[in-house]
């Protein structure tokens, strides 16, 4: 007999016993009788039109089995690969929604578009056979960068996207703006690029798709964040075919980070072609494919100013941002650079008046969409960049700045001007947090030292705040969301007490199988170990829109507690019937459940016992069984937000900055597993210090080329390259969601970029630096300190 | 990966042999930089010639005025040998620094010689020292050995056995790693000997090249101070997402300092 382990507690996760014994289950384990491989012949070239494909060398190659293209799709009259949300431009034109193709048709729009699909016996003669495909293409000059991208004469991607331009999107009170504009005593400027990133989970994308023609039904494994989307918009939208017909699997997942959240063309083309050839078919991607196949995130250009007054009181702010979308839209990515940026320019500042434009456009690169945090980083970056441009320049101190503008603890619930109400913050109680836990009055001390070695020390902070647990579907839907967000869960109480969860968000590293067992054992007194979850798997879990935006606790949490209060709540009609009381008298607390003012109980175990064996029980009025589902749509999304503060020191003979102390204080609700919470920050600002200094998809302008194209070129954080950190939670509780709970898959991700490059410029403010672009790389430090012809010391 | 044969002579003579006598086949030692351009399907011998059964060709020995390391000895094993960390502690920094664990407990000198990677760290070490390779038919002084990119004076069917090092007064390697290969961005090399001092720089251009300027001036006075204000000229050197040409000139200086630094504690 196990223990209760409750919310607050900090239990080892119980996945990791399978995951770190090498028993994980994911989908390039698993095997099907008779399975086939597959490999997708990807477009060498950025842009091109596609003249002919001649399959017949291919075919003839040794045990390939079947070849796909773009012809065979439009033959059998599939459709394209859907985006998940419309948005419109300020006169209410929808965007322009260009069909994406699940293989390429008439064009390729960027180095890894899918050309073909090769089905062969193993993996190498479907290799064999690729390379033996003959496409004919018409090579066209490629456009990857937005300011290219919108000129008058650059190449076109689509006929009639004139320009490139997706949507021209805005938000907020242009004419309120330009007015405080004109009264204002300053006005910062910042130009700045968010450096385009490529997410790289620790597993590659892979799928398994089988018919079974006795049944009619296909099943789909493939590593996804959210299986019931995938059957839905692939059944529904791409291959017709009936949802009881098609079951999706996605087992464990090795890591998602916004990646695995999209309808793939992968997926679909893998579905049709079981069909077709009879046999399962398996698909795994090589690393090197997941570069130029896997959705990437971020690459903005942006123009910001903020108005202040001669107080250092902010007074508007104005963001001009040029978003790329790569070759087509993904199934998320026209909301990202705009409803999950704009509503978040507020940031923990009372600025009235804000205005941003955000210019959507397409470019001969892989598809964007989005990646742990999505929009929001952007967002914070922006506004946390300019905020100490505004301060140095009108002499205020970084922090005072801040404190002059924050939302007071008092102020909550705050109406920004850009659509979002936030329901509860202490953004000035996390900033003073932080000054402490990062011993910000002995800076100097620490300054003096480096200097004494060579080297420049900077300090950074980053008082911020994020929009998640995505999303209230009313006003989701208001802002162009095609679906619900909402999350559902069933709680399945077992004749001998033990409970089984099914749940329709995804577990893919964030260590929801202790999260949520730890809800229903706090909830239901029930034993932590007798507590499973289930998920990923269409069959088996009711319905769900799986987990990204740091929605599984807040909405599938939510969904969860409301099952358990329902089981609770049937539990007592039973417990009345069985104890001789009437229903208002029984209390349920640490599992028993009792006679107010008595010392008559029954367990949750017999009264388990009791639903299933209904002997002695009120057949008339109440049906067998312990078993109750809810489903949650949130009111409001939650708002976590906290200071993150940054210390680098700078070599200025090589440029190379090194990160020697970080401290984050956040403020993501209540706590249910402070372990987990600490490894999702951790997580998080490693990621946001990963583009802060270290990722960025550099294409070659013309070619389309990914230049940036494997782990050799493209730089991912590494432990060595990080402190220890401090991490503290100082809390406010969500007034909406059951248990006051915000959320903290993203924070991390969010607050960090701004904190680190902070600290970059304040290290080399002396030198008259005043902005660094991401990644602050050795090399690009190095430029910035000979450009400004600086004395920099030789010995 | 496309199929191959695979054979594993046990003696030198023999696996001269199956390279020569098989077209397109590939000596493999450690096979760190061979196997991923396989498994990319960048290559495609008809056979590999597997060196690990050779036995002769593993370990270290003392020599008195030089160490010869055998060219199937793993990074790790020059890294942790207490004859070099004693005689030329340089050499054991420098193969500490390569790659990652799994990469120095594989990867071998003579597979990282014969490669020639222009990023590569022991081409540095292989030169600054003047060392000499010798091969299943010849010894090749260092400085006619590395010909550019991925070239080298090997012929047709010749095996590196070992690499004889002599021992310098002082030496000392230092390493601008790129961020994410961890390749040499620019490694400087520098070894004194009684007449003179050697320098040699990696990862800059598309080979290991000596900078004589320098040379010149740390055989009169072994001191960073001294090079300080030499800069190598942008000329050939490489360019790429990383570093440009300039920057790279510029770490040269900046390396080799520090690698005389390092000499000198």
């Amino acid at each position: 007999m196990g223990n209760v382990i409750g919310i607050g507690a900090a239990p080892k996760r119980k996945e990791d016993q399978r995951f770190l014994t090498g028993r994980g289950n994911y989908v390039s384990d698993i095997k099907r009788p008779g399975m086939t491989a597959g490999v997708f012949v990807r477009s060498p070239h950025g842009h091109a039109v596609l003249r002919g494909i001649d399959k017949s060398a291919a075919l003839a190659s040794p045990g390939v089995i079947a070849v796909l293209t773009g012809d065979d799709v439009k033959a059998d009259g599939l459709g394209s690969l859907p985006c998940g949300w419309g948005i419109s431009d300020a006169k209410g034109v929808p965007m322009k929604e260009p069909p994406f193709p699940m293989l390429a048709q008439g064009k390729v729009r960027f180095v890894g578009d899918m050309v073909a699909f090769v089905i062969a016996e193993t993996p190498e003669q479907a290799n064999a056979g690729a390379e033996l495909l003959k496409v004919d293409y018409e090579v066209l000059p490629s456009v990857v960068g937005v300011l290219e991208a919108v000129r008058p004469d650059a190449p076109q991607l689509f006929d009639d996207v004139p320009n490139n331009i997706c949507c021209d999107w805005e938000l907020g009170d242009k004419a309120a703006v330009e007015t405080a504009f004109r009264k204002a005593a300053h006005v910062a400027k910042l130009s700045l690029v968010n450096n385009r990133l490529i997410g790289n989970p620790m597993e590659p994308r892979a799928a398994i798709a089988e018919y079974e023609p006795g049944t009619d039904r296909f099943t789909l494994w493939t590593t996804s964040q959210f299986p019931h989307v995938v059957r839905f918009l692939m059944g529904a939208l791409v291959l017709n075919i009936p949802q009881h017909k098609l079951r999706v699997v996605a087992p464990d997942v090795g890591g998602g980070f916004g990646v695995k959240q999209f309808h793939y063309g992968e997926e679909a083309v893998i579905t049709w072609a079981a069909k077709r050839v009879k046999r399962p078919v398996k698909w795994v991607a090589s690393r090197s494919e997941g570069y130029v196949s896997d959705r990437h995130g971020r690459d903005h250009v942006t123009e910001a100013e903020l108005a202040l007054d001669e107080n250092g009181k902010f007074l508007a702010f104005r963001v001009n941002t040029l978003a790329n979308m790569g070759g087509y839209l993904s199934t998320f990515g026209p909301n990202i650079p705009t409803n999950l940026y704009g509503p978040l320019l507020g940031g923990v500042y009372t600025t009235p008046a804000i205005y941003c434009n955000v210019k959507v456009v397409f470019t001969n690169t892989v598809p964007v969409d989005a990646y742990r945090g999505a929009g929001r980083p952007e967002a914070t970056f922006v506004l946390e960049r300019i905020v100490d441009v505004a301060a140095s320049e009108m002499g205020i101190d970084r922090v005072e700045i801040r404190r002059r503008n924050m939302i007071p603890k008092e102020a909550y619930p705050y109406q920004t001007p850009v659509l979002v109400q936030y329901d509860s913050g202490d953004p000035m109680g996390c900033l003073d947090g932080a000054l402490v836990a990062a011993d910000v009055k002995n800076f100097g001390v620490r300054k003096a030292a480096s200097a004494s070695k060579g080297k420049f020390r900077g300090l950074g902070y980053s008082t911020y705040v994020e929009a998640c647990g995505l999303a209230p579907s009313r006003f989701a839907g208001r802002l162009g969301a095609r679906g619900g967000l909402y999350e559902s869960a069933t709680v399945r109480v077992h004749p001998t007490g033990q409970v089984t969860v099914m749940i329709g968000t995804h577990n893919h590293g964030q260590g929801h199988e202790t999260t949520f067992a730890q809800i229903v054992s706090d909830k239901l007194g029930v034993a932590f170990e007798n507590v499973d979850i289930v998920f990923g798997d269409t069959d088996r879990v009711q319905f769900g829109m799986g987990t990204y935006g740091s929605r599984s606790l807040v909405v599938g949490g939510a969904a969860l507690s409301k099952a358990t209060d329902k089981v609770i709540a049937k539990g007592k009609k039973i417990a009345s019937h069985l104890l001789e009381a009437a229903e208002v008298d029984i209390q349920f607390e640490s599992g028993k459940f009792s006679v107010a003012g008595t010392d008559r109980m029954k367990t949750f175990e017999e009264i388990a016992g009791a639903a299933y064996v209904p002997h002695n029980y009120p057949l008339e009025v109440l049906e067998p069984g312990l078993e109750e589902q809810a489903y949650y749509d949130p009111v409001n999304f939650t708002y976590p937000g906290g200071c993150h503060i940054a210390e680098v020191e700078v070599d200025p003979e090589t440029g190379t900055v090194t990160l020697v102390n970080y401290t984050a204080v956040d403020d993501v609700g209540t706590v249910i597993n402070p372990m987990i919470v600490e490894g999702q920050l951790h997580g998080g600002i490693v990621q946001g210090v990963g583009q802060a200094l270290f990722e960025n998809a550099v294409y070659d302008e013309g070619s389309g080329q990914l230049l940036s194209g494997s782990l050799m070129d493209y730089c991912m954080p590494r432990a060595d390259h990080l402190p220890m950190m401090k991490v503290a939670t100082h809390s406010t509780l969500c007034t909406h969601t059951p248990m006051g709970v915000k959320g903290c898959g993203e924070v991390g991700t969010i607050g960090s970029p701004a904190a680190v490059i902070n600290a970059v410029v304040d290290a080399l403010s002396h030198l008259g630096v005043t902005h660094v672009d991401m990644p602050a790389t050795p090399n690009r430090i190095w430029r910035l300190l000979q450009n400004a012809s600086l004395p920099v010391a030789a010995e | 990966m496309k199929p191959f044969a695979y054979h594993q002579p046990e003696q030198i003579p023999d696996a001269a042999k199956l390279l020569t006598s098989i077209e397109d086949s590939k000596l493999v030692a450690g096979g760190m930089t061979l196997i991923p351009t396989l498994k990319q399907r960048l290559a495609s011998p008809v056979a590999l010639v597997d060196l690990s059964k050779l036995g002769s060709l593993k370990g270290i020995t003392d020599d008195g005025p030089s160490i010869t390391v055998g060219a199937m000895t793993q990074h790790a094993v020059v890294a942790a040998s207490k004859l070099v960390q004693t005689k030329i502690p340089a050499l054991a920094a420098l193969a500490s620094m390569i790659g990652d664990p799994a990469v120095r407990s594989r990867g071998t000198i003579g597979g990282s010689v014969a490669n020639n990677d222009p990023a590569a760290d022991y081409p540095a070490g292989v030169l600054g020292l003047g060392a000499t390779i010798v091969t299943s038919t010849r010894e090749i002084a260092a400085d006619k050995f590395f010909l550019g990119l991925f070239e080298t004076a090997l012929e047709a069917g010749e095996i590196i056995t070992a690499i004889r090092f002599p021992v310098p007064l002082k030496a000392g390697y230092a390493k601008f790693k790129a961020p994410a290969s961890r390749y040499a961005l620019v490694g400087v090399f520098v070894a004194k000997f009684a007449d003179g001092v050697r320098v040699a720089v990696t990862g800059a251009g598309p080979g290991v090249f000596r900078v004589p300027p320098m040379e010149a001036v740390l055989s009169e006075n072994f001191d960073p101070s001294a090079i300080a204000a030499i800069r190598i000229d942008t000329d050939g050197l490489t360019s790429d997402i990383h570093a440009e040409a300039d920057y790279r000139a510029h770490l040269v200086t900046v390396m080799a300092k520090r690698a005389v630094d390092a000499a000198l504690s």
